[in-house]
């Protein structure tokens, strides 16, 4: 076999795995405390609400559209969540209730955007930018500005900080979503479906593809993956808060992009995806146990991105 | 008389793989010279190096006897040495001036000079003897049109050698036959034209001379008059008895009706195709030909009419549901409505085909089954190379045509609809299209031909409608059929 050259290597596995071992020894050499399993476990903890909802995006970018209401989605479906659930008499019940009215809200704010998107033809960038707004209004209305309180302990014990052999439940929800995101997009023929409406509309169209309910699909998929992170992350902070979940607009999409996936559609795999969640993990938990400030943790998160992904267009267009 | 570029033992290797093969012959100034061969055969290759695009890795090439050495797009383009690619790159938004002096803006301290770019666009149009409007958004004109914006901006300054790579593969035959007649008046005033075409009738009709590639070597060149059957052997490099398969077949039971069909484009034009045999659809540019199979197949709204298939009435037509009751229709432009260039071939040749061909189970895909039965696609219909995990735009046009062509197998077809199937393919693509069309007519299938292509409809067709201006203008069979027959209808209203 031909031993490849450093750079041949670099084409060939892409920059992100790369990148992230660097930044991996990197921490381990400047601070021993980040490879304790505590902070592995915590890493992975953090990055679950991130990676359900980059999941989502790249459903949506795979189909060539865009998804801005991610957050507000999240936000949504706490505030309701928290409200449904505190009205329960905080059995066993309030958790299914609570995953339950989460989800329908996901699944409707799906249902809404894939509508505009589909049957109305608003692009997609200002449908979803519109429904943010509308949700987060929702949100303030429901919750009057105030967090929800009075949601049952046991959401928080058993979705939050249960685990099962030392390995939160969490985590191991993430991973299961993961596989199950994987399997969908590489060997459903929904999935395979979306690739073909992303990467070219009308010759989807001529193939005999059902367009219109492909795309509500993908919207619905990542609404429901944002709220079930919703759900996730009211259980963890234990209320309602409308303003939970604002910055993953931006971050599930530079994690989507930073893993490989075309902001043009049609082009996009879930591992890469996981790796760029990770990626932006291990970043930022890295610089927190440095103490690096948080205003420069935004410029260098900001400077990583466009630097990687500019390496990746000129590993494609070489 | 010297030649005005004299391309001596060019060769080109790419790593592992020679493109071309020290190719040499010469173009004169004034002549109208054809460069044919095959998809693969070397031409486009030959045409980079001629624009700057690539560099040759063996050989001279000599303008006017000084050899010259290309190191970018602008050096052939400063020495006289224009191209006009195949694919338009007009901006749609910019008026027809700017789009000329595109890239070359007359400009003075930041702004436009706005006089002097109406100037010199008005001087560029005016060497091709044709109006149009210089203020017009190039985007609002006709394809035809925008390919001549190209050749406006092509022939500013000092043009000695313009290159035409297909520039009609996206015309009707009547703008074909004004931009030859363009092309014919600039070789009468000394400009040397390089002509790419997969159309043989325009290489009869206005070549000089033709230089035939195979497989990256250097054939022959040949002196007008062109005999079609010489060129196209020397081509593929075997003798074709015949290009066009026409079995004997009787047509059976009518599968396909369309009564008084009505679109934004059609006006109440009815016309039936009947099991085993092949209808040829004729018309110019806008007579609504390629409407005819869009609407069939739900990609155009119906107003107004009737679509019957196989004795079932149509309510509204869209395309899944057409593919379902077993009508395929197979666009005329791979790129854009065919494939999606940036994914595998494989799954261009299986989109939307799995339910039908039994590719999925509970929603899963059987991944094995679809590449196994592409595979046995591919190789039916000759696809070549059978490395179907590459991605789509890495292949020729006639090898994407076949993987688009690869859906009447998955579906349980009955009626298929060609718009265009042979355009920008080579010779030997062709063959395998129209040997797939006369198997399906000869299986008992209704088969419809959509073509801009006279030779080839007269070639396949039993019978021939004409369209005009939105309605069937001329019905032919038999005998009746004939080149004359249709270029007369295309002009004319029906008589019946």
């Amino acid at each position: 076999m031909p031993r490849l050259s450093n750079i041949q290597f670099l084409l060939t596995v892409g920059l992100l795995p790369c990148l992230l071992v660097v930044m991996f020894l990197f921490f381990v050499i400047m601070e021993p405390r980040f490879l304790d399993s505590a902070n592995l476990v915590n890493i992975a903890r953090q990055s679950v609400f991130l990676l359900l909802i980059a999941m989502g995006q790249m459903i949506v970018l795979i189909n060539a559209q865009l998804d801005l209401s991610v957050g507000a989605t999240v936000a949504l479906t706490s505030v309701v969540v928290a409200m449904a659930t505190a009205a329960t008499a905080g059995g066993p019940e309030s958790v299914l209730v609570g995953v339950v009215v989460g989800l329908v809200v996901g699944g409707a704010v799906g249902l809404l955007n894939g509508f505009l998107v589909a049957y109305l033809k608003v692009p997609s960038f200002m449908a979803t930018l519109g429904t943010t707004s509308v949700l987060t209004g929702l949100a303030l209305i429901i919750s009057k500005g105030a967090p929800i309180v009075g949601v049952p302990l046991i959401l928080t014990d058993s979705l939050a900080t249960s685990s099962i052999l030392g390995i939160p439940v969490t985590v191991l929800l993430g991973a299961a979503l993961a596989v199950g995101v994987g399997v969908f997009m590489s060997r459903m023929h929904a999935g395979r479906d979306m690739y073909a409406v992303g990467g070219n509309r009308a010759a989807a169209l001529v193939a005999g593809i059902n367009v219109k309910r492909t795309i509500i699909l993908a919207f619905v998929l990542c609404s429901v993956l944002a709220s079930l992170a919703g759900i996730l992350l009211t259980a963890r902070v234990g209320s309602g808060e409308a303003s939970l979940g604002a910055s993953y607009v931006m971050l599930s999409i530079a994690a989507a992009v930073l893993g490989g996936t075309s902001l043009f559609g049609g082009e996009g795999v879930l591992w890469r995806v996981v790796l760029g969640v990770v990626f932006l993990g291990v970043l930022s938990n890295g610089m927190n146990l440095l103490h690096v400030s948080s205003y420069v943790q935004e410029l260098v998160i900001g400077v990583v991105l466009i630097a990687a992904v500019a390496v990746e267009r000129f590993r494609e267009t070489s | 008389m010297n030649p005005l570029i004299d391309i001596d033992q060019v060769g080109k290797t790419f790593p592992g793989v020679k493109a071309l093969s020290e190719i040499s012959f010469d173009i004169r100034a004034g002549e109208i010279h054809a460069l044919m061969g095959e998809n693969g055969a070397g031409k486009s290759t030959l045409i980079k190096i001629l624009a700057g695009a690539q560099k040759q890795s063996t050989g001279t090439i000599r303008l006017n006897g000084t050899a010259i050495d290309f190191n970018r797009p602008q050096d052939a383009e400063d020495a006289g040495i224009r191209t006009v690619f195949q694919e338009l790159n007009v901006v749609p938004q910019l008026s027809v001036a700017e789009n000329i002096c595109l890239g070359a803006l007359p400009g003075r301290s930041g702004f436009v000079d706005r006089p002097r770019m109406l100037q010199r666009a008005q001087e560029s149009l005016s060497a091709l003897g044709t109006p149009l409007p210089l203020d017009a958004k190039a985007g609002s004109l006709p394809r035809s049109s925008q390919q001549l914006i190209e050749i406006a901006r092509a022939l500013m300054g000092d043009a000695k050698l313009l290159i035409l790579d297909e520039p009609t593969a996206s015309l009707g035959e009547q703008e074909s036959r004004r931009l030859l007649q363009i092309v014919k008046d600039l070789a009468g005033r000394g400009v040397a034209i390089l002509y790419i075409t997969h159309r043989m009738h325009e290489v009869m009709e206005v070549a000089d001379r033709a230089t035939i590639l195979r497989d990256g070597e250097f054939i022959g060149t040949l002196q007008a008059p062109l005999d079609e059957s010489v060129v196209v052997e020397r081509m593929i490099g075997r003798p074709v008895s015949s290009l066009y398969q026409h079995s004997m077949r009787s047509p059976g039971a009518e599968l396909l009706s369309l009564r008084e069909l009505t679109t934004a484009t059609l006006r109440q034009a009815s016309l039936t195709v009947r099991a085993g045999e092949v209808v040829g659809i004729a018309g110019l540019l806008g007579s609504g030909k390629s409407e005819i199979g869009r609407a069939c197949f739900g990609l155009d709204k119906v107003l107004g009419g009737q679509i019957v298939l196989d004795g079932r009435q149509i309510e509204t037509p869209t395309p899944a549901r057409m593919l379902s009751q077993g009508l395929v229709y197979y666009p005329s432009d791979r790129r854009t409505e065919g494939l999606v260039m940036g994914r595998p071939l494989l799954e261009g040749m299986t989109m939307g085909s799995h339910r039908a061909a039994g590719l999925r189970l509970y929603g899963f895909l059987k991944k094995g089954e679809e590449s196994r039965r592409a595979a046995h696609i591919g190789e039916a219909l000759d696809l070549r190379p059978m490395l179907l995990g590459r991605k789509a735009s890495a292949f020729s046009g006639g090898n994407q045509q076949k993987a688009v062509l690869a859906r009447g197998q998955l579906h349980a077809a009955k009626v298929h609809i060609f718009d265009e199937p042979t355009v920008g393919i080579d010779v030997g693509a062709k063959a395998d299209v129209y040997r797939l069309i006369d198997d399906y007519a000869e299986a008992g299938h209704g088969v419809v031909v959509i073509s801009s292509d006279l030779t080839e409809i007269i070639g396949i067709s039993d019978r021939v409608y004409v369209m005009h201006e939105g309605s069937v203008s001329a019905h032919l069979t038999g005998s009746n059929i004939s080149e004359e027959a249709i270029a007369h209808a295309f002009f004319s209203h029906a008589a019946a």
